[in-house]
């Protein structure tokens, strides 16, 4: 237990040394959502004011609410894999400059490494992930809080689960790779691609319907469904206390995939916890069998 | 003596490059082994399986011991090894890297306080425990490496190519801490180096060349085997030297005579003992010895 604790010590300690990996990853979710807000936040806007009925009367405010909301739910989603991603880059950084040699001359088993990078990566994803959860929540804050207190911990709660989806499959993907090079264009592809097949930048209900069936297949997307269902929950239950009908908020939760249909059924917030937690059990399962083969 | 290293048959081989081919030796305890050859002459390679960094082929390897194939546990307590490369974590203190790779070998709390102490004092490393390993120079960050191989007391220590780069000043500081643990704690050590007067301290030289082993012996014997002496002759003209019929280098008043050994000199002097009134017999050196043997020369590090 010493030994394990003093390797998580020694993995997170090197995380937020690295001024650039560490810059970099709490940096970005702080640009996204400065992105997002300068130049999306007038289309999303505009979107859920098109898809609201004429003379809804509801205030600019309530509108600009489900904005921040929506902008929150996707930053988040987005953060806790690709923070994830960076901080388990250690693991390969370990093999790039062969401290890894170092590290297995010794007695120490090799499931013991491995644990201290899932355990340590986990933890300095967390903790940045805590910081752009607080930064969002400002944010969302000045633009129209309407977020209960069970909201914001189901949010806390979403984020804890995502970032242990993205440690566990960045464990598995980092495997494979032992180069600095590999690390960039890794880092690369997922920053770019995983915010679009997740439904974070664009909502799932915009693709066609093939990609949208495929992409629910994928357990990132019922992540970016909870958080984005914890972070408007509050703003759709203020526009029916405010007279807008039930029929009329359930395109607008579509429209944002806060409710998601696999062929045609819809899933429960319950079944995207219970997918998301076992996409984490079966990905560290997976990362456990592959280290032992490749060992 | 027990050998505590014993190496049969090893061979490992990357696709089609044999890189260690039938490699047998014995290493005895307290021993200084040197392990010579050319980059690329199977030595890491060697190291690498010892340390079980790399599967072998073919072979076995016994260290204090214990099988590296049911064992090997127990190899890895035993071994210390100081990388070509330093490996420890540039970012984090000295103290952050020693407690972490202390704790790899289970010494924590006060225990591995007391043994970085002693590291420190004994490898002159106190003043710079805080700071970064990244901003140490090179001769500081490889006493730190020696410490870091030193920290669980290992009764082999494996140095591989240890003081390539390094101040003449701080080799000495390195050569004479091995020294000193070899005569007090009987320590093992097995060691690579591109610096033949290294490896002519050594107990037991092996030069690997492709894979085998092209030589090996003491440096008395690899000396006598393939080297021929010299005779240094001084204050003589070059008609004197002429007039012994040997052959010879040098000039105006200092000349090196070629003898095959130190016998062939002696029946020289014994002959024309009026010629030789300043003189000095010099062996052949390790340089001389892995050229005969290799036909290949390294100097600090490079193949020539």
């Amino acid at each position: 237990m010493t030994i394990l604790k003093i390797l998580i010590r020694r993995n997170v300690k090197l995380f937020f040394k690295d001024k650039g990996m560490f810059f970099t990853s709490l940096i970005t979710p702080c640009i996204l959502l400065v992105l997002y807000a300068t130049f999306l936040g007038n289309v999303y806007a505009d979107s859920f004011l098109a898809a609201l009925p004429e003379n809804h009367g509801l205030p600019s405010k309530l509108i600009d609410g489900l904005v921040a909301g929506q902008l929150m739910s996707s930053l988040l989603a987005v953060s806790c894999v690709t923070v994830s991603f960076c901080a388990n880059f250690l693991m390969v950084q370990d093999k790039a400059n062969g401290v890894i040699k170092d590290l297995r001359i010794t007695p120490v088993r090799t499931g013991i490494l491995s644990l201290s990078y899932y355990i340590s990566s986990f933890l300095s994803a967390w903790i940045i992930c805590m910081i752009a959860t607080v930064v969002s929540l400002f944010y969302v804050w000045t633009m129209g809080w309407y977020l209960s207190a069970g909201d914001v911990l189901s949010v806390m709660l979403d984020v804890f689960l995502l970032v242990l989806f993205g440690t566990a499959l960045s464990s598995i993907i980092n495997l494979f790779l032992s180069t600095q090079g590999q690390i960039s264009a890794v880092g690369s592809v997922i920053s770019g691609g995983y915010g679009f097949i997740c439904g974070a930048y664009m909502p799932i209900s915009s693709f066609g319907t093939g990609l949208q069936k495929a992409v629910m297949f994928l357990p990132g997307t019922y992540g970016t469904s909870l958080l984005r269902n914890h972070c408007v929950s509050g703003v759709f239950a203020e526009m029916q206390k405010q007279g807008l009908p039930a029929q009329a908020v359930k395109p607008l939760q579509d429209m944002l995939d806060c409710n998601l249909y696999f062929f045609g059924t819809e899933v429960t917030t319950y079944a995207m916890y219970g997918i998301l937690v076992g996409a984490v059990i079966l990905l560290m399962g997976g990362y456990i069998l592959l280290h032992k083969s490749k060992n | 003596m027990d050998p505590i290293i014993e190496i049969k048959n090893l061979s490992k081989s990357f696709g089609d490059v044999k890189a260690v081919q039938d490699l047998s030796l014995q290493v005895r305890e307290g021993e200084l082994f040197a392990f010579l050859g050319i980059n690329g002459a199977g030595k890491s390679t060697t190291i690498n399986i010892m340390c079980g960094q790399l599967s072998k082929d073919g072979g076995h390897i016994c260290i204090d011991g214990a099988d590296l194939d049911q064992n090997p546990q127990h190899i890895k307590e035993k071994l210390g090894v100081v990388f070509q490369n330093s490996v420890l974590d540039s970012a984090l203190s000295v103290y952050d890297n020693l407690q972490s790779r202390a704790a790899l070998y289970g010494l924590t709390g006060k225990a591995f306080v007391r043994r970085m102490e002693e590291l420190s004092e004994l490898l002159e490393f106190k003043d710079l425990l805080k700071r970064a390993v990244g901003k140490l120079s090179g001769g500081q960050r490889r006493r730190v490496d020696i410490a870091r191989a030193l920290i669980h007391k290992p009764k082999v220590l494996i140095l591989d190519e240890p003081t390539t780069g390094l101040d003449p000043k701080t080799r000495n500081i390195l050569w004479n801490v091995i020294t000193d643990l070899r005569k007090n704690e009987n320590l093992t050590v097995f060691l690579t180096t591109h610096y033949m007067e290294e490896a002519g301290e050594a107990d037991y030289v092996v030069i690997l060349d492709s894979g085998r082993i092209a030589a090996q012996g003491t440096p008395l014997e690899l000396k006598n085997a393939y080297t021929a002496d010299h005779v240094t002759l001084y204050g003589v003209d070059e008609e004197v030297v002429q007039s012994m019929q040997v052959s010879y280098a040098g000039s105006k008043d200092t000349w090196q005579l070629a003898v095959p050994n130190t016998q062939k000199a002696t029946e020289l002097i014994i002959q024309y003992p009026h010629i030789f009134k300043d003189y000095e017999i010099t062996k052949g050196k390790m340089d001389d010895v892995f050229l005969a043997v290799t036909g290949k020369k390294l100097e600090g590090g490079a193949e020539k």
